[in-house]
C-alpha cells in the first residue's frame, strides 16, 4: 500500500461502526475507509436488487456562498452553476488554464447566493484551494466544510423506502439531481437524490458527529428490505457498469472533458470568461482521444493500465477494467484513438503476454430499469 | 483448521502429493485475502514448471495475483471446472478449488515447505 502508514490516515466517524461491522480496511487518498464488508460482489448484487449503505465522508464539501456565489463559480467551473434553479444539481468539472481536469464535481444550488460544491476525497484540497484562488474579486466566501461533514448514501431501488422511515424530507418530491433540507434520524441534514451506483438513491451530508446516528438509523431502517452496508469496492464495480468516470482513472489533468465523452458539461457558450475556456473551445475541435466502454470477448480481464491495440497499431489504454458482476462478462473503459472509437470496433487489449479480443460498445453497460 | 494432509508455501499455495503426482491450489487464508475470485488462468498441460515460476494467475474482482510452483514439476492437468466456476476457489480451495497437477520432480522440495503447523502459524502472524 503506498497511500502511507495506517497511522498517517484520516479516519472518518464511522471508522469504529465500520470495524465493527468486520470491514476489510483501506488506505484511499489519505483516509483509512472500507473496501468491503461481506464481499464485493454480495454488496453489488445488494445495491442493484435492494439497497446499500456506504459512508462517503471522505469526500470533500465546499460551501460557496455571497451575493456573486453563481457568477464565481461559473468563472471558477466548466458549467453553469449560475443557472441552476435553488434546489437542484448539475454534475460539473473544474479544469485548469489548459483545459485539463483538476476534478469532477457535483454542483448543488442551496440558495440564491449558496452552493454546495462535493469534490473527490483526493482532489479535496486542490478543489478547495483552486476556488479559493478563483474567488478573486467576486462577491463569495469559500467555507470548507470536508472534515465537519459526515456523507452517509443509501443507493438502490429500496433507497427511497428505507429514507422515508427516518427522513421528513418528501422524497416524492425530490427529483434526481435535486437536494433538500431537512432531518435525518432527527438530525439537520441536507438529503440529495444523487449517487454513483446507476440506480435511485439519496445522499445525506450531516455534521460529521451526527455520522454514526445517521448510519445505525437508516441500517435499522433497512434492515427488512435487506440494506447491506458497502465498500469501495463495490462502489467501484457499480460505477463502472453505471459508466460513470473515476478520477484518476478515466479523468485528469492530462484529459479534456470533450475527450472523457463529458463535453456536455463545458458549456462554451455561457457568458463571461472561465478557467480553460480557450484551451477547451480549442479542444471540442480536435479531442487527441476518446474514451470508449469496451466487451471483453477473449478470455481475460482487462485492467487500468493495460494497453489497447487495434489492427497492430497502439491505440490507447484501459483505465478501469473488471469482471462486470451483473452482466457476468469482462467490461472495461479505456482510451483510443478518435478513429477507433466507434460501437462495433474490434480491439485487443494486452493483458499479461497475450492479445485478448475486445469490441467497442455503447456507454453505459447497465442501466437500470424504470 | 489448514488440512494436514499436505503442504504449504509463504505464497499460500498449497500441495498434495500422491505417488508421484502433486496437486496444487491456494489456501482458504488466500482466497479470502484476494475476494471473490472471477478468472483463473492456468498453464497448458505439458508446461515444465521449475519451483517458484509463475504458473497462472488469479483474479478477483478488485485484485490480480500470480500463482507461483511450489515445486518443479510438468503440469500433467488442469483443472478446467475453474474455467465456467471460479467461485470455487473461494467456496471450496482445498478440495473442487484445486488448479494444476504436476508430476513430482524431486520430492525432496515438497519435503522443506511448510508443514501445516507452521502455515497456520504465519497466517496467525500476517
Amino acid at each position: 500500500m503506498s497511500e502511507g502508514d495506517a497511522a498517517d490516515l484520516q479516519q472518518t466517524a464511522l471508522n469504529a461502526v465500520h470495524r465493527h461491522l468486520g470491514a476489510r480496511l483501506v488506505p484511499f487518498a489519505g483516509w483509512e475507509m472500507p473496501v468491503q464488508y461481506s464481499g464485493i460482489l454480495d454488496e453489488h448484487r445488494a445495491v442493484r436488487e435492494r439497497a446499500g449503505l456506504f459512508d462517503l465522508s471522505h469526500m470533500g464539501e465546499l460551501f460557496v456562498e455571497g451575493a456573486d456565489a453563481g457568477a464565481m463559480l461559473n468563472a471558477a467551473l466548466v458549467s453553469d452553476p449560475a443557472s441552476l434553479k435553488v434546489g437542484r444539481a448539475q454534475y460539473s468539472m473544474i479544469c485548469g488554464p489548459d483545459g485539463g481536469i483538476l476534478d469532477d464535481l457535483i454542483v448543488y444550488r442551496l440558495a440564491v447566493d449558496r452552493f454546495l460544491v462535493v469534490a473527490n476525497a483526493s482532489n479535496a484540497a486542490v478543489v478547495s484551494d483552486a476556488l479559493a484562488e478563483r474567488i478573486g474579486s467576486f462577491k463569495a466566501v469559500l467555507d470548507d466544510r470536508s472534515l465537519d461533514t459526515s456523507l452517509v448514501a443509501v443507493q438502490g431501488p429500496e433507497a427511497a423506502a428505507i429514507l422515508a422511515r427516518v427522513t421528513d424530507v418528501d422524497l416524492a418530491a425530490l427529483r434526481y439531481y435535486a437536494i433538500a433540507e431537512g432531518t435525518v434520524a432527527g438530525q439537520p441534514a441536507l438529503v440529495a437524490r444523487t449517487g454513483y451506483t446507476g440506480e435511485d438513491g439519496f445522499e445525506a451530508f450531516v455534521d460529521w458527529a451526527r455520522g454514526p446516528d445517521v448510519w445505525a438509523a437508516l441500517e435499522e431502517a433497512g434492515r427488512e428490505r435487506g440494506l447491506q452496508p458497502c465498500g469501495l469496492g463495490a462502489r467501484d464495480t457499480l460505477r463502472l457498469e453505471a459508466g460513470m468516470p473515476l478520477y484518476g482513472n478515466e479523468l485528469d489533468r492530462e484529459t479534456t472533458p470533450f475527450e472523457a465523452g463529458l463535453g456536455r458539461v463545458v458549456k462554451l457558450e455561457k457568458d463571461g470568461d472561465f478557467v480553460g475556456r480557450d484551451a477547451l473551445a480549442r479542444a471540442a475541435e480536435a479531442p487527441r482521444k476518446r474514451l470508449v466502454g469496451l466487451r471483453v470477448t477473449g478470455r481475460g480481464i482487462a485492467r487500468h493500465g493495460h494497453p489497447l491495440w487495434c489492427d497492430d497499431r497502439r491505440t490507447g489504454i484501459v483505465t478501469s477494467g473488471t469482471q462486470s458482476p451483473t452482466l457476468g462478462y469482462p467490461i472495461a473503459m479505456g482510451y483510443v484513438a478518435p478513429g477507433d472509437a466507434e460501437p462495433g470496433t474490434i480491439v485487443e487489449v494486452e493483458i499479461r503476454d497475450a492479445r485478448v479480443g475486445a469490441e467497442v460498445v455503447p456507454l453505459p453497460f447497465y442501466k437500470r430499469p424504470r | 483448521m489448514v488440512p494436514t494432509d499436505r503442504r504449504y508455501t509463504k505464497d499460500h499455495e498449497w500441495v498434495r502429493v500422491d505417488g508421484e503426482i502433486a496437486t496444487v491450489g491456494i489456501t482458504q487464508y488466500a482466497a479470502e485475502q484476494l475476494g471473490d475470485v472471477v478468472f483463473v488462468e492456468l498453464p497448458d498441460v505439458g508446461r515444465a514448471l521449475s519451483q517458484h515460476a509463475t504458473f497462472g494467475v488469479v483474479e478477483s474482482v478488485k485484485a490480480v495475483s500470480d500463482l507461483y510452483a511450489p515445486i518443479a514439476g510438468e503440469v500433467r492437468a488442469t483443472n478446467g471446472e475453474l474455467g465456467k466456476a471460479p467461485e470455487l476457489v473461494n467456496q471450496d480451495p482445498y478440495e473442487a478449488g484445486w488448479m494444476i497437477r504436476v508430476s513430482v520432480a524431486d520430492p525432496g522440495e515438497v519435503d522443506r515447505l511448510l508443514d501445516a503447523t507452521a502455515y497456520e502459524q504465519l497466517i496467525a502472524e500476517a
